[in-house]
């Protein structure tokens, strides 16, 4: 099985690589610190098994998870056993593994891999109904001052836990709030929610890949019940 | 106190010296920087930074065969999340014996 191992920790990726290495149905083809790295290399390559940490900062394991269309068999990598219910969620998870793993878990998270199939999976989304409102200008609290925002400038918004990141033409804004806040606000004609952590200016759009878009130098992830909705509202050929 | 040592290593590397001094390298590299990031956002008070910063630390921990640390950390990373700062001096003295251990071995 050709297989990739996405974790933000050179440990723990060094750990995976060796403990791959003492299994010869496996072939590690290349490591990741990021999610946003193995889904570029996924748009272009295929692999039958992902070794995938959940716990990491701006994109977690299941949202990476979330932006593929057809994923392979994946074992969780985590210093967390809280996620395992969840992880039963996901019909392409075969395994959970708990750091520090031994080779002898390791093999047999090797076996349930080996002997289950991949099938697509069904992963459902909530769609949040927008609202846009009137006018150009959108006033965010920082340091208790009202900064106004020229909302047209707004390329991208990206949740991060308990802010957001405004990210526009001149800078770059630090919020107190939700993702879910912000959306309300911004027109609906201009802006899309792509991923449960990234709201885009679709006018801002430079380039369209399976699963992700390319907005100035971010390359921004789409869940895949986001996907026909961005369709809908490009102006295709 | 409980004191870090190598028996997860030594199993993962099999008697591989050259696989095993390289994880060590890694670690040694990783563990100060991954330590002095959890201590900004700690005295920042950034609470739920420094947790996330204590989740990574955990794996370290439990490589380096501190069950008695990894328990204490579990507890500290929740304390964070709830707000708190109970465990800290605890979790403090482990990540201190990491770094005395890794600057002897």
């Amino acid at each position: 099985m050709n297989c990739i191992v996405i974790d933000d920790e050179a440990t723990a990726r060094m750990i995976i690589s060796q403990l791959c290495s003492n299994v010869p149905s496996l072939n590690v083809l290349e490591e990741f610190p990021n999610a946003m790295q193995a889904i570029k290399y996924l748009n272009q390559n295929e692999v039958d098994l992902i070794f995938l940490d959940i716990h990491m900062p701006d994109f977690t394991g299941f949202d990476f998870i979330e932006t593929l269309k057809n994923p392979p068999k994946i074992v969780l990598t985590t210093s967390d056993p809280n996620f395992a219910i969840q992880a039963f969620e996901y019909d392409c998870i075969v395994d959970y593994l708990v750091k520090p793993i031994t080779q002898e878990r390791f093999n047999k998270a090797i076996d349930k891999a080996e002997a289950k199939q991949s099938k697509p999976v069904a992963i459902q989304s909530q769609t949040e109904k927008v609202e846009a409102t009137s006018g150009n200008d959108l006033y965010v609290n920082i340091d208790r001052r009202l900064i106004k925002i020229d909302i047209p400038s707004i390329y991208l918004v990206e949740a991060k836990g308990d802010y957001i990141q405004v990210k526009t033409e001149d800078k770059n804004y630090t919020v107190h709030s939700t993702l879910k806040k912000i959306e309300d606000k911004l027109p609906d004609d201009l802006f899309l929610k792509v991923h449960r952590s990234y709201i885009i200016n679709i006018q801002k759009i430079i380039d369209i890949e399976d699963n992700s878009v390319l907005i100035k130098k971010d390359v921004i992830p789409v869940s895949r019940s986001n996907r026909p909705e961005l369709m809908k509202r490009l102006n295709l050929l | 106190m409980e004191q870090p040592n190598q028996s997860y290593i030594n199993s993962l590397s099999r008697g591989d010296e050259a696989f095993k001094q390289k994880l060590i390298d890694v670690i040694k590299k990783e563990f100060p920087e991954e330590k002095q990031v959890y201590l900004n956002n700690y005295n920042a008070k950034n609470y739920k930074l420094a947790a996330d910063n204590v989740h990574k630390l955990k794996h370290k921990i439990s490589i380096l065969g501190l069950e008695k640390g990894y328990e204490v950390a579990v507890a500290f990373e929740n304390n964070l999340l709830e707000g708190t700062t109970n465990q800290k001096e605890a979790f403090e003295a482990i990540l201190n014996s990491i770094t005395e251990y890794l600057e002897e071995i």
